[in-house]
């Protein structure tokens, strides 16, 4: 535990498929309010964490709690509502929907209205709606995609899809924020203003985030917290002052042949 | 300038084949010598003679408009070979035909068939003339091509319109005949068909008003959208108001026959709405969907009938309800066990449901119930009061001071399926209403994510479960509402109107409509279903057509012929999007 | 929360009632049937026998279905068209007038043989046209597509073939060599379900060589395997899907010659339900997977045989042969839902995430 309190917490988390363990007995916690990072080598098993987390995957062993509720035998409709929102690793967003659309149905955490209520135009599914949209409008507005409300998802170019997918998870009000791989893809000038952005969700909006990455610049850039998965296992956890000096990341990096100088502060993983 | 004439034979030889196969195939299944007595316009042209030679017509043009465009001559020669070779398989067929007995084999290879194929004359006399029509039709379709398209464009309208009058000429002079007058009728119409004169000056018509039309559209788009908002908005209120009357008005403008037709493409509209919601709205290919329509049919028939078979004597109206939830109930038992499955695989088990429930239906087991193979028979057709005859006598007797009209009122039987059509007109719009307001939303927005994604979906936050079985039951809402129309219309139901073609047929109807639109759903229903009812002698080339049809649609126009919104948008290109925010854009603006 | 958790509980609850019903009832069934000694022991051998040739034509069938999917990853619908095609044709074209002229009873072999061979010859010119019509410009197109214009060529074929040949059955002719029985196995068995077994055995045997042995059947491999690697190593993958179309149609065809030798009887519309049984077959056996299609439809066959008079009876339900095929969609369905990935198949569970 942290000074603070921690806002997800996982003990003892085990994974396997089949034979093979991608997360194994792995305790990790979020403190409250915090920029926390997980880096490590291709399966390492950081993005099975986060399906783990979001309830893709049942975990074996272990438990994994997140602001007072087991997480344990949920759904991953469930877990959204206690506020949890996610980014994919490689983009998925509702590609035949337009850009508004896809906040809407990112919406669906803080939305109450019915069938019913649909049916008949009740005052109170009207007045939702209509705020929803203007939510929606404010998150297109917050991620910078002012006028392209209506465009396809699919015809976004790339850094805008990647912003929606963020304006997406951002609209449920998620207390936690899941990003895989924020920055991949771009290039170091959208990653240093991805940076930005993601430390002004913290600072303004008092979202705290977890991330997967690999552009180490960024990691070390904006975490206050990074944990190394290697083969499902932590192997170290710490400040990313520690980590850059940790020899066993060293080792776990240089032994495959991937880092170029941790200390030096340079991309990894292109 | 290269001044190679640029001849590529095997264009024409690869086409000139297709065409001839195609004629070749309507000749020997016998459509050609059905419809070759059926005159569109009277002593000029067959239905027979249209089907027989518009493959090499419009394949002849095809194959035409791969010559180079200066090409004059060689557009010609390929237009002319297409329609030779067109005859090719044909004339092979009138020589087999003639030195053997194909009928034994194909019965629809009749002398009758090889008599008009040689247009009466000697096999080889008969074989060169047609060789000399097809060529002649080919080389006019190339040469139909140099007009320019200005022109093109209305001949072929007045044609297309001329034709499917000419179609429809019968139940066209019928309607005449009772509406105007016979004289009427006898003027425009001569036994089966349009009168030459009349149809001449149709074709005329609609050539010059789709001239003008292409000529002064844009001036006339531009003079409605420069009216002031107001105007336009009263104009819209009009325009449905008309729209409205005209559908209370169609079961007198069309009369019994017709209206019978009308009430039967408005139950596959109501099936094809709830289908619309499975597969257009979620994207949970439903082939098993006529389960929901037989289990809203027999609803109404244990409910309602007067047969031994029956429950209770409810009238139609309190079946109704009954129906709606029974089968709304079925399409959640029968949607959780297929909630976890995808694509096409849902698409087999719900094709294993609609088997089970008609065999089930079918059976002894369930002959007690619901009669075998025997089916439920006398069905009563819904009553309902006599609302002019109560209000009528209300006032006279409070003039004439005696007692008021008391519960029981007089009741009319809805027996004319002029009178039925507004029961089935009011379950559309329903639906319809349903449908659209669902559709707009926030369940309407959880089924398309649900399509698009179903693992993003739940992770947003979206219940999978409700949002399905929702689906699978508004779905089977609508479809048991039909059954039980359907039911109520016919009085009596058996197991064999509950096949598996009725799932293929409203599938396709909302497909060849445009999958997830509305409006396309009733143009697919008059396509698939009012057509041929229309074309009733042709009964058994239905299924023919709609195989093609499909095959066709998919290749050519995935959309359907109506895409909803959102395909719509999909078409744009990237430009005119840009264009589209802008504009919505600076009207934010203002 | 608390009614949220119940959903869930719901399904998984309504699963299992699903479950634990049908074992009961078949087991009840079972029992009751058994225990009034219903049938003799000949007749289970008869139920068996008939089972087993009956699968062996679903086998054959299902192959198309599973080599189809296993390339495509697509339904074709139009499969039970490519069965029936092949030996509607044979029969009006040349086993009727072989047997009009009596030639068919003096060489009933070499009759046979060549209405096989032009059947899978017949049912092969199908196939192809319509993978090239109807399927080669869809591979990319949303699953859905391609499904929906399977759908229309089975029902163009079916209705092409009820106007070229006629909509009324045909009597495919009765062959002396084939009438009467056998003694074997303690019953009579039919001579005609002899052949029907032998002959599937030999074309799966020879089906096994041509998959696993030959440049072409590692081509159809690979190609299942990944498309895009496959071409990059030089396979040509429209020619192989071609090639997998016209495996499958050619043992459709046969397996067309076969039912009409056990049944007697050709029409447009007999590819329908033979085809659906073998779509399940193949999935019984799980879809992708040569030997699951071969065993998938024997089992059915079986299943379908001696199930009605097994279980069907013993509930006590009327006219239970009338449940034949009830008890093959229910089958289906029940695989789909517990376990989608057949008897031999690959878990496709791991495609989700």
């Amino acid at each position: 535990m942290t000074e603070q309190t921690a806002i997800l917490t996982a003990t003892n988390v085990t994974k396997r498929f089949g034979g093979l363990v991608a997360v194994s007995e792995f305790d990790f916690d979020v403190p409250k309010d915090s920029i926390v990072s997980i880096i490590g080598p291709n399966g390492a098993g950081k993005t099975t964490f986060f399906n783990c987390i979001s309830g893709f995957y049942e975990v074996d062993e272990g438990t994994i709690e997140f602001d007072g509720n087991v997480l344990n035998h949920r759904s991953p409709d469930m877990i959204a509502r206690t506020g949890i929102g996610r980014t994919y690793q490689n983009i998925r967003l509702f590609t035949n929907m337009t850009a508004i659309e896809n906040i809407l149905v990112g919406m669906e955490p803080i939305l109450h209205s019915t069938w019913i209520g649909a049916i008949l135009h009740t005052p109170g599914t009207l007045r939702e709606e209509k705020k929803a949209v203007e939510d929606a409008l404010h998150w297109l507005r917050f991620v910078g995609l002012v006028g392209k409300g209506d465009f396809l998802a699919k015809n976004l170019p790339y850094g805008d899809q990647r912003r929606l997918e963020i304006a997406r998870a951002l609209a449920g009000k998620p207390k936690l924020l899941l990003l895989d791989e924020p920055t991949a893809g771009m290039n170091p000038m959208e990653s240093a203003e991805m940076m930005r952005f993601i430390r002004q969700l913290r600072d303004d909006l008092g979202i705290t985030i977890l991330l997967i990455e690999h552009d180490m610049r960024v990691v070390m850039g904006i975490s206050e917290r990074v944990t190394v998965l290697d083969y499902g296992m932590e192997i170290a956890e710490g400040t990313p002052e520690e980590i850059q000096r940790n020899p066993r990341v060293i080792e776990a990096y240089l032994g495959r042949g991937a880092a170029t100088g941790l200390g030096a502060g340079k991309a990894v993983n292109a | 300038m290269v001044k190679s004439w640029d001849i590529d034979l095997r264009i024409p030889l690869r086409f000139g084949l297709i065409a001839g196969l195609i004629a070749l195939m309507e000749s020997v299944i016998g459509i050609v010598t059905l419809s070759w007595e059926r005159s569109l316009v009277a002593n000029v042209v067959t239905m027979g003679q249209v089907l027989l030679f518009a493959p090499a017509i419009v394949i002849a043009s095809m194959a035409a408009k791969q010559a180079n465009q200066d090409k004059k001559l060689v557009s010609l020669l390929y237009g002319l070979v297409t329609g030779f070779l067109t005859a090719i398989p044909l004339i092979i067929l009138i020589a087999m035909a003639t030195a053997f007995d194909l009928r034994q084999f194909m019965p629809n290879v009749s002398p009758a068939l090889i008599e008009l194929l040689t247009f009466g004359r000697s096999p080889v006399a008969g074989s060169l003339i047609l060789l000399g029509v097809t060529s002649l039709m080919g080389l006019l379709a190339a040469a139909f091509d140099f007009l320019p398209k200005f022109i093109q464009r209305p001949l072929l309208m007045g044609l297309i319109v001329t034709l499917t009058i000419g179609i429809f000429s019968e139940i066209l002079s019928n309607r005449l005949r009772d509406l105007v007058s016979v004289d009427f009728s006898r003027a425009i119409f001569e036994g089966k068909a349009l009168k030459t004169i009349i149809a001449a000056g149709l074709f005329a018509f609609v050539a010059v008003l789709n001239f003008l039309w292409n000529q002064f559209q844009e001036p006339i788009r531009g003079a409605f959208g420069s009216l002031p908002p107001r105007l336009t908005r009263v104009l819209r209120v009009l325009v449905i108001l008309v729209l409205i009357a005209l559908g209370l008005l169609i079961p007198t403008i069309a009369g019994t026959y017709l209206s019978e037709v009308i009430n039967n493409v408005g139950i596959f509209v109501l099936m094809g709405l709830g289908l619309n919601i499975v597969v257009g709205f979620a994207g949970l290919l439903d082939l098993g969907y006529v389960a929901f329509f037989a289990i809203g049919a027999y609803s109404m028939a244990v409910f309602t009938t007067e047969g031994p078979l029956g429950v209770s004597n409810m009238s139609f109206w309190a079946a109704i309800p009954f129906c709606i939830v029974i089968a709304a109930f079925a399409g959640i038992v029968l949607g959780v066990p297929v909630l976890r499955m995808r694509g096409d695989y849902l698409a087999i088990v719900t094709l294993g449901f609609g088997e089970i429930i008609r065999i089930l239906a079918l059976s002894d087991l369930l002959k007690p119930y619901i009669g075998g193979a025997q089916g439920v028979l006398k069905i009563p057709k819904p009553t309902i009061i006599n609302f002019f005859a109560v209000i009528r006598d209300f006032f006279v007797n409070l003039f004439r001071g005696l007692p008021l009209p008391k519960a029981p009122f007089e009741t009319i039987d809805l027996i004319k399926p002029e009178q039925f059509y507004y029961i089935v007109l009011a379950g559309c719009a329903l639906a319809w209403f349903v449908s659209w307001r669902l559709g707009e939303s926030r369940l309407g927005r959880q089924w398309m994510a649900v399509r698009e994604d179903e693992d993003v979906a739940e992770a947003v936050g979206i219940k999978l479960v409700s949002t399905k079985l929702l689906a699978f039951a508004v779905g089977a809402a609508f479809s048991g509402l039909s059954g039980a129309f359907f039911a109520s219309k016919l009085t009596s139901i058996f197991p064999h109107s509950f096949k598996l073609d009725i799932s293929i047929n409203v599938l396709c109807l909302i497909i060849i409509g445009g999958i997830g639109s509305l409006p396309g759903v009733v143009v697919g229903s008059i396509i698939l279903v009012g057509m041929p009812e229309l074309l009733r002698e042709f009964k058994e080339y239905r299924l023919l057509m709609y195989g093609i049809l499909l095959v066709v649609m998919m290749l050519a126009r995935p959309e359907g012929f109506i895409p909803s919104a959102v395909k719509r948008r999909e078409m744009l290109t990237a430009d005119e999007q840009m264009q589209a925010s802008a504009e919505t854009e600076s009207a934010a603006g203002d | 929360m608390r009614s949220r958790l119940a959903n869930i509980d719901f399904i998984g609850v309504f699963l299992w009632v699903i479950r634990a019903a049908i074992i009961v009832a078949v087991v009840w069934g079972t029992t009751a049937t058994i225990l009034n000694n219903t049938y003799t022991t000949r007749q289970w051998t008869d139920f068996l026998v008939f089972g087993v040739a009956q699968g062996s034509m679903y086998a054959l069938i299902a192959i198309g279905y599973t080599l189809v999917y296993g390339v495509l990853f697509m339904i074709n619908f139009a499969h039970g068209e490519f069965f029936m095609s092949g030996i509607f044709t044979a029969t009006v074209f040349l086993a009727l007038p072989m047997d009009n002229a009596g030639w068919l009873d003096r060489n009933p072999l070499l009759g046979l043989l060549i209405i096989a061979v032009v059947s899978m010859v017949i049912s092969v010119v199908i196939a192809v046209v319509t993978e090239r019509i109807a399927y080669r410009h869809l591979r990319t197109a949303p699953r859905l597509v391609p499904l929906i214009t399977a759908i229309g060529a089975s029902f163009f074929w079916q209705n092409l073939y009820r106007g070229l040949l006629g909509g009324e059955q045909k009597p495919f002719p009765q062959l002396e060599v084939l009438t009467g029985t056998i003694p074997m196995l303690g019953t009579e068995i039919q001579k005609v379900h002899i052949v029907v077994i032998i002959v599937t055995i030999i074309m799966l045997i020879g089906l096994n060589f041509f998959i696993i042995r030959t440049k072409t059947g590692k081509a159809i491999r690979s190609v299942a395997e990944d498309k895009e690697v496959a071409a990059l190593m030089g396979i040509d993958v429209d020619r192989t899907i071609t090639i997998t179309f016209i495996t499958g149609a050619a043992m459709a065809g046969i397996a067309g010659v076969l039912y009409a030798m056990v049944y007697r009887q050709v029409h447009f519309f007999m590819g329908f339900i033979p085809g659906i049984k073998a779509f399940t077959a193949a999935v019984l056996g799980g879809i992708g997977s040569i030997p699951g299609a071969a065993i998938g439809g024997l089992f059915l066959g079986m299943f379908e045989s001696v199930g009605p008079s097994l279980f069907l009876k013993g509930l006590g339900i009327p006219a239970f042969n009338q449940l034949k095929d009830v008890i093959a969609f229910t089958m289906l369905v029940l695989v789909l839902i517990f376990r989608p990935q057949g008897i031999l198949g690959e878990p496709l569970a791991e495609k989700k995430a």
